[in-house]
């Protein structure tokens, strides 16, 4: 790790390995909560502080945590962070609590959280691993706000409220109910996977695909 | 008892767990490749589901009107120790289906359709028999969508695919069709929300 400088962890986590483009993990929030701008940031803020607090946590008690038990003492640890939040929220911000519903507390079994605490925070120091928590953070924010701003914008023409397209324009509802969440991610992704392909031929296969860092290839685990 | 049917349909169907609420996602992608370990996870979700629903009930009566803040700590223990217990109870009793459900067995925990199903529970007051008859709606419905999607890819399989749409592309169109046909059933109750 230590050849890694801190710009690389945080970068590595928002577009090299994006929790939500590449590694198609924490889907639930993503879809679900995306059908305006604001749901949507309000969600990116508090997974990231869910997943910069317990990171931080999980690398500071790493070396206290016997092996056994350690997933579910990490559970614990994301589940009370959730619950900080959640209440924070509530007393702070009761609309946005509102909006996003039981959304808020679900972030306990996003696998995001849980795969960056196991896969990075119990095996390296502190700053590095809130370095990688906020860069996988905001390549979460990345995908969500790509999400939210698509549907809000063709699903009732406006961004963060505000109307933008001419009144002329019919709103596609359909992308601001479960089927648009669905769809705009497919289109994402193929969008995606075009640009990785592009300039090589037919043939080849796309980007192979890799393990995140800090996971080992399965024949090493394996063995 | 007309109660307890419009739960176990609403929950089954109109509020589906997978395509109208998106919990539950990862296992829908994951293990929707072919149909015989569709139903298998489908059934294993279920029976979680119900477990977690009596445990959950239990909570709600006892538990939680002394000590509210620990709602979501609560439910997250009993459901990672009630997964523990089947996973034992099952390679005890029965070696095989052991086998035959492996890896899924254990990854239930992080199953976010588990903990919803409990902060639903909470969140709409079910009594002991609302609530079975809802964990058995949502564990019917979640098993249906995971087989729907199952048979659906299974059949695109031999389809030729544009290559950008071959890995998740094309998983997510389907489920957008599906998503849009199970929104149909928004009209069997007017009074469900």
């Amino acid at each position: 790790m230590s050849e890694k400088s801190g710009g690389d962890i945080f970068l590595r986590g928002v577009w090299e390995e994006n929790p939500v483009l590449i590694q198609i993990l924490g889907l639930c929030p993503t879809l679900a909560v995306t059908n305006t701008v604001e749901n949507a940031v309000a969600m990116a803020l508090a997974t990231a502080f869910v997943l910069v607090g317990s990171s931080g946590l999980v690398s500071l008690v790493r070396r206290i945590i016997p092996d056994q038990v350690r997933i579910s003492a990490y559970i614990l640890i994301i589940a009370t962070f959730v619950t900080v939040v959640d209440l924070l929220m509530a007393a702070v911000a009761p609309s946005a609590s509102k909006a996003l519903g039981p959304f808020v507390p679900l972030i306990v079994v996003n696998c995001m959280i849980l795969g960056r605490a196991e896969a990075f925070a119990s095996k390296n120091p502190f700053f590095p691993s809130i370095l990688d928590a906020a860069g996988t953070s905001s390549g979460f924010a990345v995908a969500l706000l790509m999400m939210g701003g698509v549907r809000e914008l063709l699903g009732s023409g406006s961004l963060l409220g505000l109307h933008v397209l001419p009144g002329s324009w019919e709103p596609w509802v359909i992308m601001i109910l479960p089927p648009g969440g669905f769809l705009t991610l497919g289109v994402i992704l193929m969008g995606l996977s075009w640009w990785w392909r592009r300039g090589q031929k037919a043939d080849e296969t796309a980007r192979p695909r890799r393990w995140p860092h800090g996971v080992r290839e399965p024949e090493e685990r394996a063995a | 008892m007309g109660d307890l049917t419009r739960i176990f349909v609403a929950a089954a169907l109109v509020n589906n767990f997978v395509l109208a609420y998106f919990v539950g996602l990862c296992p829908f992608f994951g293990v929707s490749k072919e149909v015989p370990t569709a139903l298998r996870m489908g059934g294993a979700v279920t029976f979680v589901m119900v477990l977690t629903a009596a445990a959950v009930s239990f909570l709600n009566a006892y538990v939680l009107p002394v000590a509210p803040y620990l709602r979501l700590i609560s439910y997250i223990v009993v459901i990672a120790s009630l997964v523990q217990i089947v996973e034992m109870v099952v390679r005890k009793v029965s070696p095989a289906l052991f086998r035959a459900l492996g890896i899924f067995l254990p990854l239930i925990t992080t199953n976010c359709a588990i903990l919803y199903l409990a902060l639903f529970q909470y969140a709409r007051g079910y009594d002991f028999l609302e609530g079975m008859a809802f964990s058995f709606g949502a564990g019917a419905g979640f098993t249906l969508a995971l087989v729907l999607m199952a048979s659906i890819r299974q059949r695109s399989e031999t389809a030729s695919v544009p290559a950008i749409a071959r890995e998740m592309g094309l998983a997510m169109i389907i489920a957008a069709s599906l998503s849009l046909a199970f929104m149909g059933f928004a009209g069997l109750f007017s009074s469900v929300a």
